[in-house]
Order: C-alpha cells, then structure tokens, then sequence
C-alpha cells in the first residue's frame, strides 16, 4: 500500500520543486522528471505485487468527511488501467525534457510540468478511490489540471478557445457525476462504493443515465465529443498523448466500474452502449480521414477508438443480461485490453507526431514529405504505431479487436434472439479498420513518404535520443502485447472475474487459448517477413538509386504536384459526405487560358459546429430578444413590473 | 500427429507455390480465345516470374526502405494466409477458433504496405491508385464480414476449417442455400476487387490514370516486380480456394482426387473471370462504390436470411 501511495503522492507533487528552480535553468526540468519516474515505478510495483500475489490491496483510514472512510482499493480492473497510465507519464516525462524545454519555454514551462504531474496522480487516485467523495476529488483535480495543460500556449487565441470548450464539457460531465453519486450513495446507503452486483435494480436507470453522461463526455463517445479534437489538437504532444492515450480512459473506467455494482444489467444498457460505440467508431474515423492537421487527425481517432472500447463494453454487458458467461469475457477482455493497447500506441502516435511538428514547425500534413530520409528513427516509431493502431498483426491492436469480434460472433450460437442483432458489431468492426487503415497510410505516407512538400520539411532533423528512447519503449510494449498476448491474459482474466463476479472457474481457461496460436502466427509472420526482406536486400543492395520516379512520361516533376493528404482522402470523404458536410472552397478553373487558382477543403465537426454552435447562437439570440423588449430603457414600463410583481406576490400569499 | 501436419503442410505449399500462377495464364489464354487470338501459352506466368527473377532493380531516388517492403509484405502474407484456409476437401495445417479474423487482417496488411510502397514513390499516379485501392477495399471488408458471419451461423464454429467443413454440402440442399448462393456472389465480386479484375480495374489498361493496382506498382522492377506479380497470383488462389470451395462443397477423403477436383474448380473458375472479362467492359469508378454498396446489402440478405 505504501508505495500506490508513494506513487500517487510522488507524481502528483513531481512539479511542485521546479517551482523554486531559476526560470531559465533546466534543474526543475530534471527533478521533475526524477519524480515522476520514481512515482511510477513505485505505483508500479504497487500493482505488480498486486497481480503476483493475487490478492486485492485496500487501504482505509477515517477522514473528517461525514459518509465515509478515506479507502483505496485496488484490484485487477484498475490495474488494466493503471499499466498503460504508468508507462505513458513515465516515457511522456521524459520525452518533455527535450520537447519542452525550460530554456525554450521559460513561460509556461514550469505549469505545464506542475499540472502534468497534478493530472497523473489524480487519475492514479481516481483509478484506486473505493468512495464517492475521492473519486469526484481525483476526478476535479484531473479536469482542471487538464484545463491547464490544454490551455499550456494561453497566447493564442484558438488554444483558449479549445480550453473553454473543455472545461465547459468536463463540467457538465461532473456536474452529472455529482448528480450520480448522490443517488448511488441513496441508493446503497454509503458514499463508499458498493461490493460488486450487490445494488437492486430499481432505480438504476437515472444513475446509470447520468453515468453515460458525465463518463461518456470525458471517455468522447460520438455526440459528447465535441471538446475532444480542439483539446488534443492544442496541448503540447506528450500532454496530448497523456490526455489522449489516459485520461479519456477514465470515463470508460468509470462505466465499467459503475456497470459492476447491478446485480442485473437491462438489456437497453449494453444495446445502448454498443451502438454508441459503433457510431462513435464509423464517424470518428470517418472525421479523422477528413482532417489535414496531423493532431486533430489523432484525436479523431481517439474518438474511433474508444467507440471500439465502448463496443466491447456493450457486448460485455448484453452477455451479463443474457447470461452468456464466454460472451462477458471476450467483450470484457477485448474492452479493458483496447484500453491498454490504445493508450500505448496512441501516446507512441502523438510524440512521433510531436517530434515530427518539433522538426517542421508546422502541424498541416501537407506540409510534410519526404520526412522518413530525414527522421528515419522517427517515421519507424510512426509506422509501428499505425499499423498497431489499424489492428494489423503482429501488433497488439490485432489482440484486442481479435477479442471483440469473437465476442461479436457468439450470439451466433444461440438460438434467434433479438441478441441476434449484436453480430452486426462485427462488420462494422471491419468498416472501423477498413477506414482506419485508408487514413493512416494517409497520414504515414503523405508525412513520411515521397518529397518534401516545404522548405522546413527538406531542412528537418530527427529527434534526439531522449525523445526517440521513450517512443521505442513504447513501441517495444506494442510489439510484446502482440507477439506475447498470453502474457497479459492472466490480468484480463482477473479484471473479468472481478467485473462479472463469477469466480475464475466459470472463465474455463481456453476462452483465450486460440491466443497461443494467434502469437505463433505473428512470429511466422515476423520470420517470413525478415527472409524476405533480407533476401530482397542483398539482392538489390547494389542497384542504382540515383534516378527519378517514372512520371508517366512527364520529364520535370515538382514535389508540389505530388497527392496530397485531402487528395487521399478525397475519395472516402465524398462517400461519407451525408455526415462529414466537407465545405470546398474555389478550385474553379475557368475560360480557355485560366489564371491561377486556389483549393481549399475543410471539414468541420458534426456535432460541435454543425449543432452546438447554430444552437447555442440561436438561444443567445432570442435572449438577446426577450432582454431587449423586456430591458427597453422606459421607466413606464419598470414602473409596470414593479406592481405587476406586487400583485403576483400578493396572489400567491393570498392563495 | 506432426507427421500428418508436416504432410498437409507439404501438399499445401505445393500446391498453392506451384499451381498458383498457372491461373493467370488460364485467364490470359480464355480472353485470347474469346478475341480471336491464339494468346500467349498458358505457362507464360511461369516464364515471365523467372524472367523477372534473374533481372536487375532500378530505384527511384525517392524512394525508401518502404518501397522495398511492399514486395516483401505483398509475398509473405498470402503465403502465411494460405495456411489457415482449406483447399478444397484438404483442411488447412493451422486452424483455431477465430481464426478468419486473422485471414482478413493478414490481407489488410499486405495492402497497407503495398499502399504506402505506393506512396513511397512521390508519383501522384500511385498515390491515385493507393488511395482508390484503400477505399475500395474498405468498402469490400464489411461483405466479407457478413459472408463469415452467414458461414458461421451455418457451421456453429468460428475456425476456417469449420467454416468450410463437410455440413456445406447438406447446407446447399437445405434452406440456407438461398443464403449460400447469394454469399457465393458476394464472395465473387471480393475476390475480383481484391485482385483487382474487370469490372472493377482492368490490369490491361493502358493508360496510368484509370488503373488501380497496376499503377501502385509502376516504379517497381526486377525481382522485387516478381515478387509482386507472384504474390498477386498466390493471393488469387487463396481467394479463389474459398469460392471454390463453396461452390464445390464435395470431398472425397482421399487427398489426391480431393486435390484434383480443387484444382479442377479453380481452372474452371478462372476460365469463368476470363469470360467476364471478355463480355464486360471496367466499371466507371464512381459506379465502383455503389456496385460494392449493392454486393454488401446482398451479404445482409443473406445473413438475414439465416438469423430468421
């Protein structure tokens, strides 16, 4: 116990020393980041020892907060989310050293350092909190801490604008999770949270409402994720991996977590969540691939992927309203290890990103190119973390949307049943990676690939070791997860016990036994590829390469008549247009002999732009109205609501 | 038991390494006939793979590392596909539960690094062809999702080896062979995209612009073309094993007359690509998407078919 404590109290506080360093000298830099490590590490041995011994640790001490007792309590399904957290501060940490420097950033390099360790030990306690009251404290202290880490470049106006987004957002959500708790704790008598199935039934549906609320809006399911692009898109790129690899995790975790206190789940409640998940998958792809700022691009697939998450969830929970035990473990399993998967090659996808933008100066994709010749070790990162995230094997994103889609073919089994429909999760699964894969060789190839497409491009350098060593780590527990799945399968398997409440025997062990011939395979698959490869390498190692691409005749190619990420991605966006709404500007060439002309193509988001903002005008507008009429400066009229209030007053007394 | 598995590996290997390309040539030699001409011998696949083999490479300053992988990936994968699908009666040497899963993703992988080998280039030709191959391909993967979904409610398994097993023959005389035939269609018009056939890419067109996957693999020569050529007749075969099997559900026991009666099914089959593509004319791209739409409300049928 002592050390989750230590390691929550370590990272939380990892900034506060920097505070008193000089404002240009880089030794707060380092105590933070020997801090946060040290927190790690301890909150990870905290865990390890937690899944070795196989016995949950709690902790709990009185407070002078009426309700409750001060309890921690941490089991096999935090600890899903506590790995990928640990791993991702740590290696963000230490890739701010270079990416963020004090000496660069002597204005907002001390905050940014404070709030980043603030946020990763309130999720650290929120992960672990067994009451009410400490989960609303980890999860205020997080929002706000994210707030300011979003809003890090407070100078430019659009950064301030994405913050006020977010904390608009992330305080609706709290506001309901209040809301939540107090009848949770009505319903079960304690603010502490109660032991797994035990809550009745009756009158769940308002908490669990208010749950997919205030979850759903941090997690970024489909129509609550209007903060999530801008946000993302704004913080410096560890804070976005750290925000968008973990903290929008919380929210799942908060509905897993919340689904685990019924004894009964409703059949609306996984239906709900299932199709949530898969709206929030098509469309957030969908976006991503119309997107042409690399950053916003990935936050748009943070959406797609937690409606992945979200997918697995719902299947888990329509397997405990059927009582379909294999269903609830590969949902459940699938569910929790997307979660670690996607925290890890989502954080590797935006620092390789960040040290793409690092080097170029820019975020727009079409200003990249050719960027593999000069950040080689980079643009490896890159690719490692696209072909994990499009769940192509040998890499982990394989694993767990290998787990989803068994769990989407179960209902097969069963005889016709409205359950039947649940299968359909499978085919939009494949949308999902079909789309996903489009946009990231996108994203790859147009960054990386071809010939600069500016001047910065052509002059960019690679990262330094400190930046690259974090990104390889990460890599490394992407290609482990996928080459070694049954090394993570006795914590997913603890996680499913302790969410579905039956004991490990009803898990029979070979739900996950096709897992040891799924890895075979990736290593066949790795030996076959290296063969080749080397063979195709020495037998070409002598070949000329000093020659241009054949141009189909055409003698002087520029690299500016190269395709571009919106020509890539044109084709799709035009099939999804029925959502996306592209607006196109100019691109009309007319007359025999035009003149020149300009393109542009923007996609705004269909929930935030195309909705909220009209909405939220108009109701400012008819304010605007009433006020006017009812504010119209005449003393007459003031005069009027003065007696007018008397005499309502009056009736209402009398009455 | 390894014995048996290092037998069924064999026959499967060699099968699929040596047979492969003689397909291309069947469908070359079939629209011959149907033109009128006397065509190129049926070998001609053969013959240009070692061709290209003993040739040298040609680079384009541009390109990378990745150029080189495409080739690689576009090899490997179907070679490791070819293991976990049965041809014909012969089950396949690796078989576990889910293991179709596998079998699509393999296939995405290979087409994401033949993409971005494609892309590697900086030609705005290829960068056409990979982003049409991309969004074609995405729009065939939910068909081929709904296909297994059907085969599996069929089968009660969830392995290739079940899938496809002995109960398909039964199932084509019982109700679900409504559904049977309509996924047989499906299953058809993916594996012409996916090989990028007419009607939907012509590997004989002659201008850069309307091509799909040729144009993907203009930059590459040598070998590393070889490679690619002999990948795409491998992918073929894999492809086509599950049409052929689905269509010819019989099987004898024995591995030879069963490896016989596959071979059988899959010249016949690529007699009948030959044909249709002789007697139709490439799609418009954009009647592509809405042709690809329609084959995926057809798999929907199907499944709804078989949930009732």
């Amino acid at each position: 116990m002592i050390w989750l404590v230590g390691g929550i109290l370590l990272t939380a506080l990892s900034g506060v020393p920097g505070l008193f360093f000089q404002r240009h000298g880089d030794g707060g830099e380092r105590v933070a980041c020997l801090l946060t490590l040290a927190g790690t590490a301890s909150g990870l041995i905290a865990v390890v020892s937690t899944l070795c011994s196989g016995h949950n640790i709690n902790l709990d001490l009185i407070w002078s907060i009426p309700g409750a007792t001060l309890a921690l309590h941490l089991d096999p399904i935090a600890a899903a989310f506590l790995l990928p957290l640990f791993l991702v501060v740590a290696t963000g940490s230490v890739y701010g050293l270079r990416y963020w420097p004090q000496r660069e950033h002597p204005g907002n390099g001390r905050k940014l350092r404070l709030f980043y360790g603030l946020i990763s030990g309130a999720m650290i306690l929120l992960l672990t909190a067994r009451n009410g009251v400490l989960f609303l404290i980890g999860w205020e202290t997080m929002a706000l801490a994210g707030f300011f880490l979003i809003t890090t470049e407070d100078h430019k106006k659009e950064v301030n604008r994405a913050g006020y987004i977010y904390i608009i957002a992330t305080h609706t959500g709290t506001l309901a999770l209040f809301a939540m708790f107090a009848l949770l704790g009505h319903t079960s008598g304690s603010l502490m949270f109660p032991d797994i199935q035990t809550l009745p039934i009756a009158g769940s549906t308002l908490i669990f409402l208010l749950g997919l609320l205030g979850f759903g809006m941090k997690a970024g399911l489909m129509p609550l994720h209007i903060w999530l692009p801008g946000a993302h898109a704004s913080a410096p790129s560890h804070a976005s991996a750290l925000l968008s690899g973990v903290m929008i995790k919380t929210g799942i975790y908060g509905l897993v977590r919340l689904t685990s206190f019924f004894a009964e789940i409703p059949v609306w409640w996984g239906w709900t969540i299932l199709l949530l998940g898969a709206i929030s998958g098509i469309m957030g792809v969908a976006l991503a691939l119309a997107q042409h700022d690399i950053k916003r691009l990935l936050a748009y697939h943070s959406v797609e992927n937690i409606g992945i998450i979200a997918m697995g969830l719902g299947l888990a929970l329509l397997g405990r309203s059927y009582h379909l035990p294999l269903l609830v473990s590969l949902g459940l399993a699938g569910c929790l290890l997307h979660v670690i998967n996607h925290g890890l090659f989502k954080s590797l996808l935006f620092l390789s990103a960040g040290s793409v933008i690092h080097a170029v100066g820019s975020r727009e994709i079409d200003h990249f190119g050719g960027l593999l010749k000069r950040q080689p070790w980079t643009g490896v990162m890159f690719l490692g973390g696209a072909v994990a995230i499009c769940a192509l094997p040998p890499f982990n994103g394989f694993i767990s949307e290998w787990l989803i889609y068994l769990a989407a073919f179960q209902p097969l089994k069963q005889a016709a049943s409205t359950l039947g429909m649940a299968v359909l999760a499978a085919p939009a699964l494949a949308l999902i990676g079909g789309l996903a894969l489009a946009c990231f060789v996108k994203v790859f190839g147009i960054t990386f690939l071809g010939e600069p497409r500016c001047n910065a491009a052509a002059h960019a350098h690679e990262a330094s070791a400190l930046m690259l060593i974090p990104m390889a780590t990460l890599l490394a527990a992407c290609a482990w997860i996928g080459l070694l799945p049954t090394t993570i399968m006795p914590l997913l398997r603890g996680a499913v016990a302790g969410w579905s409440g039956s004991s490990a025997t009803t898990l029979a062990v070979d739900t996950f036994a096709p897992l040891g011939w799924v890895s075979m395979a990736g290593w066949l698959l790795l030996s076959l590829l290296i063969v080749l490869g080397l063979w195709l390498h020495r037998r070409s190692h002598n070949a000329p390469r000093n020659i241009g691409t054949w141009g189909c005749g055409y003698r002087f190619p520029a690299p500016r008549m190269q395709y571009t990420a919106s020509s890539f991605g044109d084709f799709l966006v035009q099939l999804f247009n029925f959502g996306l709404k592209s607006e196109r500007h100019g691109g009309k060439v007319s007359g025999l002999f035009p003149s020149g002309a300009h393109f542009s193509s923007h996609t705004p988001d269909a929930v935030l732009d195309r909705m909220l903002f009209p909405l939220f005008r108009g109701s400012a507008w008819c304010c605007r109205y009433l006020r006017s009429r009812i504010q119209n400066g005449e003393i007459a009229f003031y005069l009027l609501y003065v007696v007018l209030t008397i005499i309502a007053l009056l009736t209402l007394f009398t009455l | 038991m390894i014995g048996s598995l290092a037998l069924s590996l064999t026959i499967h290997l060699a099968l699929l390494l040596l047979f492969a390309p003689l397909l291309q040539g069947v469908i070359t030699k079939t629209k011959a006939l149907f033109a009128g001409r006397v065509g190129a011998p049926l070998l001609q696949p053969y013959y240009d793979l070692a061709r290209l083999m003993r040739k040298g490479f040609v680079f384009s300053r541009t390109t990378t590392w990745v150029f080189q992988a495409g080739p690689v990936v576009g090899l490997a994968v179907p070679l490791l596909a070819s293991l976990l699908i049965p041809f014909g009666g012969l089950a396949a040497p690796i078989s576990f539960e889910g293991d179709f899963i596998l079998f699509v993703y393999l296939f995405a992988l290979s087409r994401f690094f033949t993409a971005t080998a494609a892309l590697d280039t900086g030609s705005s030709f290829e960068g056409m062809g990979a982003a049409r191959e991309v969004t074609f391909s995405c729009l065939a993967e939910p068909t081929m999702l709904f296909t297994l979904l059907v085969l599996a409610r069929l089968s009660g398994g969830l392995s290739l080896n079940t899938l496809f097993g002995k109960h398909l023959l039964d199932a084509w005389h019982s109700e679900a062979g409504t559904s049977l035939g309509l996924i047989l269609v499906c299953l058809f018009v993916v594996l012409l995209v996916e090989n990028s056939r007419i009607p939907f890419d012509d590997p004989n067109t002659h201008l850069e612009l309307t091509m799909i996957h040729e144009v993907m693999v203009l930059d590459h020569s040598g070998p590393a073309f070889g490679m690619i050529l002999y990948g795409a007749s491998l992918k073929m075969m894999v492809l086509g094993a599950i049409v052929v099997r689905l269509a010819l559900p019989w099987q004898t026991g024995w591995w030879l007359s069963d490896a016989l009666l596959f071979m059988a099914g899959l010249i016949a089959m690529a007699v009948f690509i030959g044909v249709i593509e002789s007697i139709m004319a490439r799609l418009r791209l954009p009647r592509v998407p809405q042709m690809l739409i329609g084959t995926s409300l057809l798999s929907i049928f199907a499944l709804v078919l078989v949930l009732r």
